[in-house]
């Protein structure tokens, strides 16, 4: 890192008397560790999303949540979803992940018991395509790659809830295959639906995709610059590594060009 | 403004919602717009600093007189900058498109053009990265977001990256801290790599280079400038000033932004800083050669920034000063806060700074050695060193104008706020969302502050200018008070247009004004020689 350039965003640290932001403006590690965590569980810098619009020759600026929500849901559901399916890589079900289940069924509908995070994570998804579709600038910013993770985790969501809801398959059976394969000792049980090779299949794209996609941006946040940085740069001296000597001009240079012109103001010279 | 459409009109043409039909990267060649661009270098001022490809030049060319070899240049520009700067390597990288920072750049908001998003400004640099750069880019292409590298997107590049005022208010929203402002520095340092700079903006640089600042002002100069307002001060208050300058031994070396020396408002702001001096006894110097503590440098490449500030450190050596004191001025803090220390450090030669009147020891600048004038005045106010006749300051209505450099580059709030509610009576923030870090630029920073960019700018300052006017209404504000040079170059013009009756001033000038001086005879006028509330002419 050649330069600490965090982005401020309190009060900085400076005289005793003036209380400053320690999280969003910190000039420890301490702080910085925090900030970094309000980042990364609850997507702080997201919270503060406003949203302008021009009416009438005037500007508006409101508060707008909507996309800390989605992110937020799609995020954590997923990875409550991403957790709960490591029952099907082990034999027993280890104690947290059981515990997990039962908060996330806690609204027993009928049997199989009903996932909340399956509800929302798709209604979180369709919101996030929603916004793609729907909203202009979001529209016109938008790439075929973005539009293409997303409807491949819906389709990763359909086919899973389809499987756990209506279709029925076999767990014990999916068990098989999983533990076969974390096993080396691959088997291909019979009675799996078309629709749990379509899950598979999916997943197995989406890995697949991920390391050459933006969904890399996971890395990124513990690495961005602007975050996870105290802003200490006059308190402390931080060195760049790639430093290299520069041109400049010297006092002596510039007094060569404006001797005369400084003794005769009477401005003090050091060569007479 | 001459030659520009009435307020409404130009700002009821603009849709936020409305993006064009035709994707944004089958819109080139980009037209340039007069009003929104600079004009192109002259090859003097390039040559004087040994910049390459120096030659005359003007954006509206159609040859762009560039090297046989510039893509190479280009290329290997980026190559090179992935390597030194883990930011420009991972703001490359991570950005999802989410959108949040599209509404919150004042370029777009006020110009309605999507390539004034942040999001789209970085896209059209990263676009040119995937395709060099990465796996995703080669296999995916156009639908990756990948394009080659032509004449025409560089002329693009050029166009967007010289209406980014680099006021960092996109990186506060991004969830990844995606700062446009350091892609946008990046993108820059690869255009001077072709020659491709401002007449704005390497004209200063020259002229810094040569006599110490931006407006070329030479040594006698500097000294009759501070003495014509002496001459002024004592009229006022009936006090005589010799201005110190290139005093050796002094055990303060003052560097302020030159602005301050040469226009209103600006130099009544100067005239501040040498009564508060004058009055607490300061033992301080001027430097002719210091003169200058902004940085045109830091907006061409981080370099040439280094190369012009270097010549601070190196006069507060030679003066055998203690430490150093840096007036009001934004991109300077953003600069001697952020990178100065990493430059030229250790600063081994200067002591901790200490407040010479209140004994105040100032921790948060204990290794640069650099103090801001604001948490110097801050501290005289709170131990009470400094009495006020605030009724001098009641005809004025005052908010504060967070400027964007101190604000998202330092988190300066509190400061200028404590001193100007001690000195004026009435005082009112604008909204929440338009203030502290989340404050609107002026529209002119970053050498942005040109005059045939008339348009852009009144445009880029509609937000701010649109928080001023909320405040006017509400609660007759007449004031824009700042800390910060080209704040007080660009937001007359800004206030003038939007809301006339606006007047602006630095946070200093307030203080002289309102300073009750030893000695001093009683006032009539203030520093702007206009009648004080209650002396005005029967
Ligand atoms: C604190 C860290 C993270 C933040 C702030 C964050 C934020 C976001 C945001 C704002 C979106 C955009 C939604 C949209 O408009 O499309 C997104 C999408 C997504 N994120 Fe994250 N994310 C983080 C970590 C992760 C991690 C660890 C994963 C792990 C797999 C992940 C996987 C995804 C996926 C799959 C998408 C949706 C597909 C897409 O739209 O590209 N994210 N994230
Ligand atoms: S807020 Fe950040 S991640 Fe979202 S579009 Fe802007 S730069 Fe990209
Ligand atoms: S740094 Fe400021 S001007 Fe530049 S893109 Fe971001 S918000 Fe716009």
């Amino acid at each position: 890192m050649p330069f600490r350039i965090p982005t401020t965003a309190g009060q900085q640290f400076s005289l005793p008397w003036i209380k400053y932001s320690k999280i969003d403006n910190p000039s420890t590690g301490w702080g910085v560790a925090l900030r970094m965590f309000f980042e990364i569980a609850f997507f702080r810098s997201l919270f503060r999303n406003t949203k302008a619009d021009i009416l009438n020759g005037r500007l508006y600026v409101g508060s707008n949540k909507w996309l800390w929500i989605g992110a937020l849901a799609f995020h954590y559901c997923f990875l409550i979803i991403l957790v709960r399916h490591l029952r099907f890589f082990v034999g027993e079900t280890p104690w947290c992940i059981s515990l997990i289940d039962s908060i996330d069924s806690f609204w027993q509908i009928g049997l199989p018991m009903l996932y909340m995070t399956d509800i929302i994570i798709a209604a979180a998804l369709l919101y996030l395509l929603g916004r793609r579709i729907f909203n202009p600038q979001v529209k016109y910013i938008s790439l075929p790659s973005d539009y293409f993770p997303l409807f491949l985790i819906l389709g990763i969501v359909a086919t899973g809830i389809l499987m756990r809801y209506f279709a029925k398959v076999d767990i014990t059976s999916i068990k098989e295959l999983t533990l076969g394969l974390v096993y080396l000792n691959p088997i291909v049980p019979k009675g799996l639906g078309s629709l749990f090779y379509i899950h598979l299949f999916l997943v197995s794209v989406l890995f697949a995709y991920f390391p050459f996609s933006k969904l890399m941006h996971m890395g990124g946040v513990f690495l961005s610059p602007t975050r996870n940085l105290a802003n200490n740069n006059r308190m402390k001296r931080h060195v760049n590594p790639w430093d290299y000597p520069v041109k400049h001009r010297h006092y002596e240079e510039y007094e060569n060009e404006f001797r005369e012109k400084m003794k005769k103001a009477g401005i003090p010279v050091e060569k007479e | 403004m001459a030659g520009l459409p009435k307020p409404e009109e130009l700002i009821s043409k603009v849709n936020l919602k409305k993006m064009p039909s035709k994707k944004w990267m089958d819109t080139l060649p980009v037209e340039f717009k007069p009003g929104f661009y600079c004009y192109g270098a002259k090859g003097k001022n390039l040559e004087y600093v040994e910049f390459p490809n120096a030659r005359d030049w003007s954006p509206t060319d159609p040859d762009w007189k560039l090297p046989e070899d510039w893509k190479k240049i280009v290329i290997e520009g980026i190559k090179q900058r992935l390597e030194r700067f883990r930011t420009f390597h991972v703001f490359m990288d991570i950005c999802v498109r989410c959108g949040a920072c599209a509404d919150k750049c004042h370029f777009f908001i006020g110009t309605g053009d999507p390539k004034n998003m942040p999001v789209l400004r970085a896209e059209l640099l990263r676009s040119v990265y995937r395709k060099y750069f990465t796996v995703g880019g080669k296999l995916f292409g156009r639908n990756g977001g990948a394009r080659d590298l032509d004449l025409d997107v560089l002329k693009e590049l050029w166009y967007y990256f010289y209406q980014c005022t680099e006021c960092r208010r996109c990186s506060l929203f991004c969830p990844y801290g995606i700062d446009t402002a350091e892609i946008t520095i990046i993108g820059r340092e690869l255009m001077n790599l072709l020659g491709l700079n401002t007449d704005w903006i390497s004209g200063p640089v020259a002229n810094c280079y040569r006599t110490g600042n931006h407006l070329g002002i030479e040594p006698h100069t500097m000294k009759s400038t501070l003495e014509f307002m002496c001459n002024d001060i004592e009229e006022i208050t009936g006090i005589k000033i010799e201005p110190p300058i290139n005093r050796k031994g002094a055990e303060i070396l003052f560097v302020t932004p030159s602005g301050d020396l040469f226009a209103d408002p600006g130099i009544y702001n100067a005239m501040g800083y040498m009564m508060l001096f004058h009055e607490i006894g300061l033992d301080y110097t001027w430097s002719t050669f210091a003169s200058e503590g902004g940085n045109f440098g830091f907006f061409t490449s981080l370099e040439m920034a280094k190369r012009l500030h270097t010549k601070i450190y190196e006069e507060a050596k030679r003066l055998k000063v203690k430490w150093i004191l840096g007036g009001e001025c934004g991109h300077m803090w953003r600069v001697w806060h952020q990178y100065h220390n990493t430059w030229y450090g250790p600063v081994d030669f200067l002591e901790e700074p200490v407040s010479p009147i209140t004994g105040t020891k100032f921790e948060n600048a204990k290794s640069n050695k650099i103090v801001h004038i604001s948490e110097f005045t801050a501290d005289l106010i709170r131990h009470g060193v400094l009495k006020f006749d605030k009724s001098r300051n009641d005809n004025l209505i005052v908010t504060f104008h967070d400027s964007c450099n101190t604000s998202r580059g330092m988190g300066l709030f509190e400061e200028p706020r404590y001193i100007i509610k001690n000195v004026c009576n009435h005082f009112y923030d604008m909204p929440d969302e338009t203030i502290r870090e989340q404050t609107f630029c002026c529209g002119g920073g970053s050498g942005l502050n040109a005059g045939e960019i008339m348009e852009l700018r009144m445009r880029g300052g509609f937000p701010r200018a649109n928080a001023v006017r909320y405040v006017r209404e509400k609660f007759g504000v007449n004031m824009l008070a700042n800390i910060c040079a080209i704040d007080r170059a660009t937001l007359p013009p800004l206030m003038d247009y939007w809301v006339p009756g606006v007047r602006v001033t630095g946070v200093t000038e307030l203080v002289a004004n309102a300073m009750i001086m030893k000695g001093e005879k009683e006032r009539t006028m203030n520093l702007r020689m206009e009648p004080l509330p209650g002396k005005e002419e029967q």
